[in-house]
């Protein structure tokens, strides 16, 4: 089946540090604003499919050796709001178990509403205007 | 060997019966109606002196959400699980739950100090169960909260209650200031017993006693572990000290503490009895024969290993007959029914771990 361009919202609707929720073609898919990049990722918890659009957006916190503690990474992972599974924004990988687990994870774009409205890919449930830049999915 | 690794459909097909759902209240003055003048005022200007300082804090900082699940915070204020509205929407409509076991921690009684307080707490707690849940909702059902350490106000409270079909169990706290197998507990036991109540124990957040044998642990980690270990100690106790030989028709839930340990528990024990039973003469039959015979054990938080085809070979040794599945709502570890189990099953064994055997322990109909 081929794959339909969504468009999910105006850039300046999601800002930096922020997520959406997007129902697109049936599928829930969690929408984030990562330092002004944009991720879509299966709004389902590989584990027991927890809404990761509920999750608190966290780092990683390390350790060498006990007692001597650092954060990295800040704001670069979303737990699951059950279970507090970490996945990595970016990519859907899952910071505990990487090679096993990894939330779905979904092509974004930023692209101008100009092209949109011209383009072969016209937005069927949001409103597009011409001056402004508009975050878009494929699924 | 066809049947499906993760069923979606289970509750659509199959009601289940969900044996742990927490209740709480918004605060304190949701139980004002059940409580006496003087404890109402008591509540307003000195509050709860449950079994730790800084009472009003939880004894280990959680990593969720304060121990929730931290999507489950109702809109307009109030703790999880205090939403009766939110938790139909978002649990038991679309998890399937034909009748859900109400276990009220936290005001119930079960951890306050002060005798009687407790007393009053348990007895309001139970009145809000019946008032502002069960009748509310038909699908759920209440649990006689007690204050344990009262066995003679326990053992009234649990008569009076069963009197009402709404009770299906009593609930306890493994936390005791003694293990729970001691003879200053026998009257909350002959008293179920004698009402056909179930004996229900669930972890509790404080306790009188350090959650492990070896002391106070550092981490919420090793807190959460203790559950299972703190029951363990428990169960060995009220075999040993002879509760199910003086109480046959005694029957026991183990909720929120894994089961997988029991069969290696078991065998550890009837090792012991062979031996050593001269120790404990009242005891007829191997100690792995009273649990088979009075012991269920709910499924959250179900054990993960990395081949979840190990679990049922562990069950194979409990006995299907004894699990009874759980969540937990609204807590942090929740378990959802349609994506925890992610093992194999027949439809029979199916049916008993997610509402028959439940049906049967309780006499829910």
């Amino acid at each position: 089946m081929s794959k339909k361009r969504h468009v999910v919202a105006a850039v300046d609707e999601v800002p930096p540090g922020s997520r959406k929720h997007l129902n697109l073609a049936g599928r829930e898919i969690a929408l984030f604003n990562l330092g002004g990049e944009f991720f879509a990722l299966g709004d389902k918890c590989p584990h027991e499919s927890g809404s990761l659009c509920a999750g608190k957006i966290v780092g990683l916190a390390e350790a060498d050796t006990p007692g001597h503690y650092r954060l990295s990474r800040d704001g670069e992972f979303v737990k699951c709001p059950w279970h507090g599974w970490e996945f990595d924004i970016r990519t859907g990988q899952s910071w505990c178990d990487p090679t096993r687990t990894r939330a779905r994870a979904y092509e974004t774009a930023v692209a101008a509403g100009e092209t949109l409205v011209k383009g072969p890919y016209v937005a069927d449930t949001y409103p597009v205007r011409v001056e402004e830049n508009y975050i878009v999915i494929d699924v | 060997m066809n049947a499906p690794l993760v069923d979606t459909s289970v509750s659509q097909r199959l009601g289940i019966v969900d044996c742990d759902i927490h209740p709480t209240q918004r605060s304190v003055a949701d139980l004002f109606p059940y409580l006496s003048e003087h404890w109402r005022e008591h509540s307003k200007s000195i509050g709860p002196h449950i079994r730790q300082g800084l009472a009003a804090m939880q004894a280990y900082p959680r990593m969720m959400a304060a121990g929730q699940r931290a999507d489950a915070y109702p809109a307009h204020g109030g703790p999880p699980g205090s939403d009766l509205d939110l938790m139909r929407r978002q649990h038991l409509d679309p998890a399937g739950v034909e009748t859900g076991m109400l276990v009220a921690l936290s005001k119930g009684g079960m951890e306050e100090r002060n005798p009687d307080y407790a007393t009053a707490l348990a007895h309001a707690v139970n009145d809000w169960q019946l008032h502002d849940w069960v009748r509310k909702e038909p699908r759920l059902r209440a649990g006689v909260v007690v204050p344990q350490e009262d066995p003679a106000f326990a053992a009234r409270e649990i008569r009076e209650r069963s009197l009402e079909p709404a009770f299906r169990q009593v609930i306890l706290s493994p936390r005791s200031i003694e293990p729970l197998g001691r003879r200053r507990y026998w009257p909350i036991y002959e008293a179920a017993a004698e009402c056909g109540l179930t004996l229900g124990l669930h972890p509790a957040a404080n306790g009188a006693n350090p959650s492990t044998g070896g002391g106070w642990p550092t981490y919420y980690m090793q807190e959460h572990y203790a559950f299972g270990t703190n029951m363990q100690s428990n169960l060995v106790s009220m075999v040993f000290e002879g509760v199910f030989e003086r109480f046959p028709r005694l029957k026991v839930a183990l909720i929120e503490s894994g089961f997988t340990w029991i069969p290696a528990m078991c065998w550890r024990m009837d090792r012991h009895w062979a031996r050593m039973r001269h120790e404990v003469p009242h005891l007829k039959r191997p100690p792995s024969e009273y649990i088979r015979e009075h012991v269920w054990f709910a499924t959250q938080p179900i054990e993960e290993p990395e081949n979840a085809a190990h679990l049922p070979e562990i069950i194979d040794w409990i006995g299907w007959d004894r699990l009874l599945f759980s969540t937990d709502y609204p807590h942090w570890d929740y378990d959802d029914p349609k994506y925890c189990i992610r093992f194999r099953m027949t439809e029979q064994q199916r049916s008993q771990l997610f509402r028959d055997n439940a049906r049967a322990l309780y006499g829910l109909t």
